[in-house]
């Protein structure tokens, strides 16, 4: 009678253990990108989480490991790296754009690095008829994170959300010259 | 910047206050120096803006500052209207009564002699602006190199502005707005005005109205630096007399006319 009450509670232990380790076998066997896997999350600080995984994310293309999150994929922008750290700018993005702001407005510096109107260029998204889309399509890059995270900007109620048609950067029309092209890849060295 | 307004009519006089219209006669010779002016204009308005690099600040060594000559001012050109909707985007057609107004042609008449005059207005940039005194928020403010602008980020729309300019130069954007050009976001709910094409004029370009102007031949609008003697537009305003509109009020736009 015990021995058979031991050998059930192994059992049940066994199955529960195969349970709980059948989306992390799923994500190694290459589980379809649906974003959302079933199970639960490591015991680490959310935001850490986010970063963690989003990078895991966007280097492998594979699904995270994070469990019973329905995580943002923001699509890749352009080139292979961002203009500054991946990590540095997922979390911090909205003080370097409110920087510049103010540096451009008042002070009328006008580097490129940081600016709104290079991020919108270089990070396009593609819509069904190959035109980037607008803001107003759940898919822009900047709205992908924020449907989200329930974040809110008022941007591109006055900031164009795309490139100008036609156009694969904002350099100024007249300033396309080899000189201006020069200056600016100087300026996104930095 | 706000305190130490000089007291009504402080500055009147020197020359600024031209009031009687001379009779311009257009002749040849006239269209010659249009067309020369128009080369030195472009050459002058480039170099000291280029000198800065684009992370540098602007600093109050500059003073932009416009040179409208009224009498060769096209009577029913309006290209720099033109220039200056396609440029930053606002275009008329839709509501007269609450579409943007960045700029606009006047027709000035003299009662006295019937003699009319159109000349160009826009937002003056005046050296002391009652737009930056009145704004609640310190949206309106004005660059060290004396444009006078809206920071839209912190524009909340009340309007003050608009009431306190004496050139009615201020429009408030009533609809919302789609495919704004990049380099001029505008949106409703915010108040704007000229920039001085601040975009242009900090990648060492000139304003779109002054480029479309002198394309047009005639060459009535100058562009330059009003602090560096060596300029165009300074030798100018020390060469001939020279007049502010509403001078009287203390302002000291830095929008100048002639033959006005
Ligand atoms: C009400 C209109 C409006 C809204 C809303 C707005 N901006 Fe702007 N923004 C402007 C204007 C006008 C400029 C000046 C453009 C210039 O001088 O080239 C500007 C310039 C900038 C610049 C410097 C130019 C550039 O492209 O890098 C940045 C950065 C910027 N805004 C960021 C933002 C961010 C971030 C938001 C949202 C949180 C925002 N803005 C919302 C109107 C707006
Ligand atoms: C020259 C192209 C380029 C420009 C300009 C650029 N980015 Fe990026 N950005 C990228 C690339 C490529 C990645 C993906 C990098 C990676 O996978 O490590 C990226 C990643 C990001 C991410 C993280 C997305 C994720 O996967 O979680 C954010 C946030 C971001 N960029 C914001 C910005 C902002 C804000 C600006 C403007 C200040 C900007 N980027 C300008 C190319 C660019
Ligand atoms: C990697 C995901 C991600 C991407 C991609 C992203 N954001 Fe964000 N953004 C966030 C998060 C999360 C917050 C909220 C952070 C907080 O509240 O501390 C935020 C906040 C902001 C804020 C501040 C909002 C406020 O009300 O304070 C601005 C402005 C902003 N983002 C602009 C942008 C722009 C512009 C883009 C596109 C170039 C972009 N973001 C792309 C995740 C992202």
């Amino acid at each position: 009678m015990k021995s058979r009450i031991v050998i059930i509670l192994l059992l049940s232990t066994v199955v529960i253990f195969w349970l709980e380790a059948a989306p992390a076998r799923a994500v190694e066997s290459g589980l379809p990108k649906t974003g959302t896997i079933g199970a639960v999350a490591p015991s680490t600080g959310e935001a850490k989480i986010c970063t963690a995984e989003l990078r895991q994310m966007s280097r492998s293309g594979k699904p995270p490991l994070t469990a019973g999150v329905n995580v943002p994929r923001p699509p890749k922008g352009k080139g292979e790296v961002c203009v500054a750290d991946t990590d540095y700018m997922r979390r911090f993005h909205m003080d370097l754009l409110a920087h510049q702001r103010d540096d451009t407005v008042r002070e009328g510096i006008r580097t490129k690095r940081f600016s709104l109107k290079e991020c919108i260029a270089c990070h396009v998204v593609n819509g069904p008829d190959a035109q980037p889309v607008t803001y107003d399509n759940p898919n822009h890059f900047c709205r992908v994170c924020h449907d989200y995270t329930g974040v809110k900007i008022r941007c591109f109620e006055c900031h164009a959300s795309r490139p100008p048609l036609g156009l694969r950067s904002t350099l100024p029309p007249q300033g396309g010259d080899a000189k201006a092209l020069a200056r600016y890849l100087k300026d996104v060295e930095q | 910047m706000s305190g130490g307004r000089p007291a009504t009519g402080a500055r009147r006089g020197g020359g600024n206050a031209t009031s009687s219209r001379r009779d311009f006669l257009r002749g040849a010779g006239a269209f010659t120096v249009t067309l020369a002016a128009g080369v030195t204009l472009m050459a002058y308005g480039e170099t000291p803006a280029a000198a800065r690099q684009p992370g540098e600040p602007v600093t109050s060594k500059q003073r932009w500052g416009l040179l409208i000559d009224v009498s060769r001012c096209g009577d029913g050109c309006t290209a720099c209207v033109t220039a200056c909707a396609e440029e930053n985007g606002w275009k008329q057609g839709g509501n007269p009564l609450t579409d943007a107004q960045w700029i606009r042609k006047v027709t000035i008449r003299n009662p006295k002699n019937g003699v009319t005059r159109s000349a160009p207005v826009m937002c003056q940039h005046c050296a002391d602006p009652p737009c930056v005194d009145v704004c609640p928020t310190g949206a309106s403010f004005k660059r060290a190199d004396g444009i006078v602008l809206v920071d839209k980020h912190t524009c909340i729309g009340c309007r003050y502005c608009m009431l306190a300019c004496p050139y009615k130069a201020r429009s408030f954007v009533h609809e919302p707005l789609q495919d704004q050009k990049p380099y001029a976001p505008r949106g409703k709910g915010t108040v704007e005005s000229c920039t001085m094409c601040v975009h242009r004029v900090d990648t060492g370009r000139i304003p779109a109205c002054v480029e479309a102007c002198s394309a047009t031949g005639n060459g009535a609008m100058l562009f330059g630096d009003l602090n560096d003697p060596g300029s165009e537009i300074s030798k100018r305003v020390a060469q001939y007399p020279t007049s502010q509109i509403r001078a009287d009020l203390g302002l000291d736009p830095g929008v100048r006319y002639r033959n006005l």
